[in-house]
């Protein structure tokens, strides 16, 4: 029921006893209304800011949040009255539309903060009043093309393919976005350049040449080297097929993709050729054909491709769609109108050359476009006269639809703008909130590192007295509470690509230096040792986690350079499950000493320094150092 | 073009025209309303007129006030009102019967006091005040006798409320034999009219109608 009757509806029941006469049942009861209907004044704190109302106000919307009992989970005993976290000055608004049943956009708000104040407080944002509709809806519009385009951006295909995408999508992404593939930019600029050449050939085999040997007249240079150019012609043409037939192949949906205009351009642009290929030599229809080739020109558009500007006039055009035909159909109707008049005008005059009404057209299209060539003038005195209206007239009709025009150009150009800026900024935005975020993660395995977690060890971790809130504290059991369920542990996401880099690896026990062998040999300890060890680092910073076939589990090594190369070992991510087994069994609780022999090192590297902060290190150095005692722990 | 253009113009404002001569009546109006800032008589006044308590007027007026904050409500704010309560048919037929039978004073615009009069009969008022009241409603040309024509348009009026979709169907003759009805058990004389007096007495012979008037004691 729309606002505001709430209150009209004693005055709708008590006229109901004029129903009374007529009735031929008995009424029904009526509903026993338990609460006082007294009306008070209800205390309402919105962030420390307090409102007063009367109940009344509030119970004339039921559907809202204030005028149904959903507010008595917010009555604070205490202070008898209701107490809501909220926005008080948005609360302002909320509070008058109850007031006066009409809800209005503050203009200096954010609009999501608004729309998310009216679904707290169960309004719904269509019944904004007239006044504010407008800038509400402009707004709103606003608010989502810009979400939309960071959607689009995100979804933009900048990130990297899934390792297991199809040759199709992987196709389709380097065609459309070169610059993701060095591939992908080649085919790009090479296709570019046969559309330039192909143009140009187009244009110049008009141009008039020197006359071959023997004869006097000009030939066009495409009469004169007609082999050349039409070796030319094909060699464009079967790329563009070609590259037409790729794209087609590659589309996830072959329909919408020959809908596109693009794809249609491409076809148009190709298709003389094949047409003049299947038609036999037959004069008549090669006069057709003729025409057909000046469809080659369409080739100029595949452009459109390359370039962004001529895609937002594109855009542009579409989107003045209904501007540009008003323009079209008011200068149609001029064009009659003032062609009538001339025509008629002019019709006494001798040797005249408005000769009809549509011979008239032209003059009037001249005239009103102020190009006035001067092949056809007026000659009466009233022809003149209705000459100079026409040109008059014809200058406001053109300026008239143009500013629309242009203003949407402006805007979709600004849009197109903002968005590349977006693009380009969302790396650096993407960095910095992943950095964030892994501050998290990193709490928690620093507070691993730390020694926090040892049980019943409280008394020998000096270091890890550090000040955390009670929700750190919450949070970091819960996590290893999760560690102990799952029997892995966390670690991070640099160490974990590694790892899967190296999972693959056989089981090789070479010894050289580089870094996929030394994480190839270390796969090969690994594997039959060390591939689920965890370590407990007494000193170091390192924080070891035990391979897992779920988590980012690796083995994290701080390397030092030191001279010697031992393997070292790395948990591999992938671990199989009879690793699984093996290590389980291999290891309970001992303690290795380092350095041993290198056939059967632990393979732990240490840092020389315990100083080194920071868990996540992971140097690339190819050398490698065990030393120091590890005491290993297993689950 | 300018021509084009002045025929255009010519055209919109005669549609302009007769629109104007309407919509000067609606300003006029808006401006009536606006200025004519009706303010009710005191409080006690009121108490001492009616059977509602101060609390209960203080509620009234308030909810009164801010719907219709010039103070009267005229004919098309009160069929509004009472169409929000009746979304599946036309109430505007009854909601004008209903507007009459509030204004007692017959202006075109019910004021605060006529509304709490209107309400302190319908729920506070003695049996016989509520009868009269509702003769009143009924008695459309305020001629004391209520004759068929007015009867069925009132029925009429009431079936228009209930809409299309009922169940069963609404026939076209279901308002005559709810007036005949009516008339069959008010009309005491056979006259073809029903008075004040009939109305009340057959009212009082109907169990049924008294103990629904009784339902309705507690609205407020």
């Amino acid at each position: 029921m729309a606002a505001g009757v709430a209150t009209w509806m004693p005055f709708a029941r008590a006229a109901a006893v004029g129903w009374l006469p007529l009735a031929q049942k008995t009424m029904p009861k009526p509903p026993v209304d338990k609460k006082s209907r007294s009306d008070e004044i209800l205390f309402v704190n919105v962030s420390g800011l307090r409102f007063q109302t009367w109940k009344n106000t509030l119970d004339r919307y039921p559907d809202t949040l204030l005028g149904s009992s959903e507010k008595e989970f917010f009555y604070n005993e205490e202070t008898q009255e209701y107490f809501f976290d909220r926005d008080p000055e948005m609360f302002r608004h909320i509070l008058n539309f109850f007031r006066t049943g009409k809800l209005h956009y503050p203009r200096h708000e954010c609009i999501q903060a608004f729309e998310e104040e009216l679904a707290f407080y169960g309004i719904i944002p269509e019944i904004i009043g007239d006044c504010c509709m407008e800038e509400y809806r402009d707004r709103k519009k606003e608010n989502q093309e810009r979400l939309a385009e960071d959607t689009e951006a995100e979804n933009a295909g900048d990130a990297p393919l899934p390792p297991d995408a199809t040759l199709r999508e992987r196709l389709w992404r380097a065609f459309e976005n070169p610059h993701t593939s060095t591939m992908a930019l080649v085919f790009y600029y090479v296709t570019g350049f046969f559309i330039a050449v192909s143009v140009i050939a187009n244009v110049v085999e008009t141009v008039p040449c020197r006359p071959i040997k023997g004869s006097i007249k000009d030939l066009p240079c495409g009469e004169k080297f007609s082999v050349a150019f039409s070796c030319l012609d094909t060699a464009c043409v079967l790329i563009f097929s070609f590259e037409y037939l790729m794209r087609l192949y590659a589309a996830p949906s072959r329909c919408d993709f020959a809908r596109s205009v693009m794809s249609v351009i491409d076809v148009v642009a190709i298709l003389p050729f094949y047409i003049g290929l299947v038609m036999p030599e037959n004069e008549e229809v090669s006069g057709a054909f003729v025409t057909l080739r000046v469809f080659r020109v369409f080739r100029i558009f595949k452009f459109s491709r390359h370039s962004q500007g001529l895609r937002i006039l594109g855009c542009t055009l579409q989107a003045c769609a209904s501007e540009l035909g008003f323009l079209l159909f008011s200068l149609t109707m001029a064009v009659i109108i003032f062609a009538t008049v001339m025509f008629y005008a002019e019709k006494g005059t001798k040797g005249t050359t408005f000769s009809s009404i549509p011979a008239s057209f032209w003059y009037t299209i001249v005239t009103m476009t102020t190009l006035g060539y001067g092949d056809m003038v007026p000659d009466s005195i009233a022809g003149k006269i209705f000459g100079s209206i026409c040109s008059l007239s014809g200058v406001l009709v053109i300026a008239l639809p143009v500013p629309v025009i242009v203003s949407n150009f402006a805007r979709i150009y600004h849009q197109n703008q903002r968005a590349d800026k977006m693009r380009a900024q969302q790396k650096v935005r993407q960095a910095r909130i992943r950095m964030a975020k892994k501050g998290a993660t990193n709490a928690f395995l620093q507070h691993k590192e730390d020694g926090g977690l040892q049980d019943g060890d409280s008394d020998s971790t000096p270091l890890c007295v550090k000040n955390r809130s009670a929700f750190e504290h919450q949070h970091h059991h819960l996590l290893h509470c999760l560690e102990k369920t799952t029997n892995h542990e966390f670690t991070d996401e640099v160490t974990y690509s590694e790892v899967c880099v190296t999972d693959s690896v056989g089981f090789r026990t070479s010894r050289s230096t580089s870094l996929s062998s030394q994480q190839g040999a270390t796969t090969t300890c690994c594997s039959r040792r060390a591939k689920r060890r965890a370590f407990r680092l007494a000193n170091s910073t390192v924080s070891v986690s035990r391979g897992s076939v779920q988590e980012l589990d690796t083995l994290h090594i701080t390397k030092t350079p030191a001279g010697t190369q031992y393997p070292q070992s790395r948990s591999s991510l992938n671990a199989r499950t009879e690793d699984l087994k093996l290590n389980c069994a291999d290891y309970t609780a001992a303690i290795i000493s380092i350095p041993t022999p290198p056939a059967n090192t632990p393979d732990e590297s240490l840092p020389n320094s315990p100083a080194i902060p920071g868990i996540l290190r992971n140097s690339r150095s190819s050398t490698y150092n065990t030393q120091e005692t590890v005491k290993i722990s297993s689950l | 073009m300018g021509v084009v253009l002045g025929t255009f113009s010519v055209h919109t404002k005669q549609v302009d025209y007769r629109r104007r001569g309407s919509r000067r009546d609606k300003i006029d109006d808006e401006l009536e309303m606006t200025m004519v800032c009706h303010r009710p008589e005191g409080l006690e006044q009121l108490e001492a007129q009616t059977n509602f308590t101060k609390r209960e007027l203080q509620i009234l007026y308030r909810g009164f006030k801010n719907e219709c904050p010039s103070g009267v409500v005229n004919e098309e704010t009160f069929k509004h009102i009472y169409a929000q309560f009746f979304p599946h048919g036309d109430a505007s037929t009854y909601a004008h019967y209903l507007f009459n039978a509030f204004d007692t004073t017959s202006n075109g615009s019910i004021k605060f006091e006529e509304f709490v009069m209107g309400l302190s009969t319908l729920l506070r008022g003695t049996l016989r005040d509520k009868l009269e009241w509702t003769f009143h409603l009924y008695d459309i040309n305020n001629d004391g006798y209520i004759n068929r024509e007015e009867m069925t348009e009132i029925v009429r009026a009431i079936y228009d409320m209930m809409g299309k979709y009922t169940y069963p169907a609404l026939k076209g003759d279901v308002p005559k034999q709810h007036v005949d009805a009516f008339f069959q058990k008010m009309d005491k004389n056979k006259n073809g009219v029903v008075t004040l007096e009939e109305f009340i007495v057959a009212c009082q012979e109907d169990e049924m109608m008294m103990r629904s008037m009784q339902l309705f004691e507690n609205v407020m």
